[in-house]
């Protein structure tokens, strides 16, 4: 294969007519690749305070079927579960991510919650997890994998409902970025959600739930902090 | 595939007289330019975004040998490999040997218009290794046979009794007395169907909308999921990308993304973005053990520097094919290959070459739509013109054509005689047509008049109407 690559790469100095690049070129690509400049931001979620940025994802997510239930404390959200499955005729069973951020919620204020901790199986019918941030501009929640946060289980259960705090709220994909570099290492795999799950392929007609989430619920705690 | 783009007049024939597809169409044409022109006109950065897209797009191509080392060195970082192919051949084999190395006997597919491009279902299919399209599009009209109608919604050609009627032949299980008549529970049977098949896969494969120099990620955007529980699900994670699918840092990938959804769909953003990078990690509790890139040439390096290197920017949004009017009047299949609108009208030659599909050029009213909607803004009306001008020059058009054009061109060379010829003929069928003001059959040119009247020409020409403007008006005394 290495015949291809040199190929490849052959073939496209050939075209832009010029050899390898030089050293001074190179750094200068270099450069830009390690400066992560912003191209242009759009204003609309930017231009906001947080307040204002809270405000703007919910109602940006409310338009692409998310539904939102706004909570003052972690201690609220049990009960907002149990209630968001029970107007949905949902059963009271849910499988969670270990993730440490949902360990401050006093799950076992409602016992009649049956939570399993762990990775979610064909037949989970309704999952909760943590959320890393939440985009603003277009009402998107970004989650991250990790040993904690296993990707299926955003995509396996028919309703995910994800718990979220005001203080991971951004206003553009660009913040998430700087967020994810301050990980460290790059995770396997980044998640960017915007609704539920949809199709359009059939008559480019609507249908929530094509093969990920039909519903997407998030329980938002007010902890009024900005971002950090 | 084997293309038909020789025969896009019959097939375009054959489709203009098909009123299933006609009825599919037309939902096409409203449905996609106004959600489009809603989403535009929300963004007031829009078009300066688009600015900023281009820009990333013509940085890349011109340093794209340094991006592609560096992108291929992340990958590798983060514990992935990429294997280079120059052709649809050497990609299709790679992708077969990686399956069969890892004892692959059935892969999920998500949407890939590369995975088209090197016909890699057929291939799989015939060494015994099953590949299921699982974007619900892609998988009717793969249990149709068909190939896909639109880069982005596959079955936009079919109206819901059809798919109905491809899910009742092919899904055996289902009772008779079932309905299939909604949408919504044709949408439930492919994904109880399907979710099977995802977890009982060894490989997902998907494409990529961008591959991130910086990290050496992989980025794909569906609305269904499924492009995420193909490569979360199964063992290996290889992803089909062309090599010009580069961008430089994770903010370039989000100015692309802006384009991307709005020009497409209309969505803000698709309900999908992920970035994926390399296998899963020592602590993971899911993800594919293997990542593998398998980066595709197929005739790309060959346009750099070239007439048709700014095709090369092209995000695959569908935004010409949305709103050009032939599009819309005979839908994909009639260009008969993968690529189809005008993005396919401009590279499908560059990739079958000028003798299969240098007819396609010809599919265009030059309207100028293309152009004007395409975020990255492509001149696909000024390349269709060069494709025209090298199939003339090649002798590959029709021999009628080139007579005609011929001796137009002579006579067009001679202008007073140009001008006494064209005043004379004008004056003729407006003679002949003059009872009616129209013609409705004219010889030599049936292929108008089957179809719709011809006007007959009234007045005086705009020679003559010029000629009297110009001239300088008289002087007062």
């Amino acid at each position: 294969m290495s015949g291809s690559r040199d190929d490849i790469l052959g073939g496209i100095r050939a075209g832009l007519g010029r050899g390898r690049l030089g050293p001074a070129e190179t750094a200068a690509l270099e450069t830009r690749l390690g400066e992560h400049r912003r191209n242009l931001v759009p204003a609309r979620a930017a231009a906001l305070d947080h307040a204002g940025q809270v405000a703007l994802f919910v109602t940006m997510a409310e338009e692409v079927d998310t539904t939102v239930a706004r909570v003052a404390r972690a201690d609220e959200v049990p009960a907002a579960v149990a209630d968001y499955l029970a107007r949905q005729n949902l059963p009271a069973r849910l499988v969670m991510t270990p993730d440490p951020r949902l360990d401050d919620i006093p799950w076992a204020a409602r016992p009649l919650l049956e939570i399993r901790k762990g990775r979610a199986e064909d037949g989970d019918a309704a999952g909760i997890t943590g959320c890393f941030a939440a985009i603003a501009e277009t009402g998107t929640l970004m989650l991250v994998s990790g040993p904690e946060t296993p990707t299926r289980n955003n995509f396996l259960p028919d309703t995910h409902v994800v718990v979220l705090r005001t203080r991971d709220v951004v206003a553009a994909y660009e913040d998430g970025w700087d967020r994810l570099r301050r990980l460290g290492a790059m995770p396997r795999t980044v998640n960017f959600i915007t609704g539920p799950s949809r199709t359009g392929d059939i008559e480019q007609r609507i249908v929530l739930g094509a093969h990920g989430p039909r519903r997407l619920h998030i329980v938002l705690i007010d902890d009024d902090a900005a971002p950090g | 595939m084997q293309p038909t783009s020789r025969a896009f007049k019959a097939n375009a024939h054959r489709a203009l007289g098909d009123p299933n597809l006609q009825r599919a169409m037309d939902m096409m044409r409203t449905g996609f330019p106004a959600r489009r022109a809603v989403a535009i006109a929300r963004l007031p950065e829009f078009d300066r975004l688009r600015e900023d897209g281009i820009a990333i797009k013509n940085h890349v191509l011109a340093n794209l040998d340094f991006y592609l080392e560096t992108y291929e060195a992340n990958v590798a970082a983060q514990g992935g490999t990429v294997h280079w192919c120059r052709s649809a051949q050497e990609a299709r084999e790679t992708v077969l040997a990686l399956c069969r190395g890892l004892g692959a006997k059935t892969v999920t597919k998500g949407k890939s218009m590369i995975g088209e491009e090197i016909a890699i279902n057929d291939f799989l299919d015939a060494h015994g290794i099953t590949p299921v399209e699982t974007d619900l599009g892609e998988y009717i009209v793969q249990i149709r046979h068909e190939p896909p109608s639109h880069i982005i919604a596959p079955a936009v050609h079919l109206i819901k009794e059809q798919v109905a009627e491809s899910f009742r032949a092919t899904h055996t299980h289902l009772p008779r007395e079932r309905g299939l008549e909604e949408p919504r529970i044709l949408c439930d049977e492919a994904r109880g169907v399907l979710r099977q098949k995802f977890l009982a896969a060894d490989v997902g494969i998907t494409g990529a909308n961008f591959l991130v120099a910086e990290t050496g990620s992989s980025i794909i955007v569906t609305n269904e999921g499924n492009g995420d529980l193909t490569q979360i699900l199964p063992k290996a994670h290889i992803v089909l990308a062309s090599i010009e699918k580069i961008v430089p840092t994770l903010e370039d990938a989000a100015t692309l993304l802006r384009l991307l959804a709005r020009s497409a769909t209309g969505q803000e953003f698709s309900t999908y973005t992920t970035v994926s990078t390399g296998p899963r990690r020592a602590d993971d509790t899911d993800g594919p053990a293997e990542y593998h890139v398998v980066l595709v040439d197929n005739g790309r390096s060959a346009l750099l520097g070239g007439e048709f290197q700014d095709m090369l920017r092209c995000i695959r949004c569908a935004a010409c094919l949305n709103h050009c009017p032939v599009y819309g009047a005979v839908g994909g299949h009639a260009y008969g290959w993968v690529y189809s609108g005008p993005m396919g009208a401009v590279l499908t030659p560059t990739l079958l070459g000028i003798a299969e599909a240098g007819h396609l050029p010809n599919a265009s009213t030059f309207c100028g739509r293309c152009e004007s909607v395409c975020p990255m803004r492509i001149p696909l009306p000024k390349m269709m013109r060069q494709w025209r001008e090298r199939e003339f020059a090649q002798r590959l058009a029709p021999k009628t054509q080139r007579w005609g054009l011929e001796a137009w061109a002579w006579l067009a060379r001679r202008p007073a005689l140009y001008r006494r010829a064209s005043a004379a003929a004008s004056r003729v069928l407006g003679l002949l047509g003059g009872g009616r003001g129209r013609f409705r059959s004219l010889p030599f040119a049936a292929g108008w008049t089957d179809m719709r009247d011809m006007p007959a020409p009234e007045g005086r020409s705009f020679f003559a109407l010029w000629a009297e403007r110009t001239k300088p008006a008289p002087r007062a005394r």
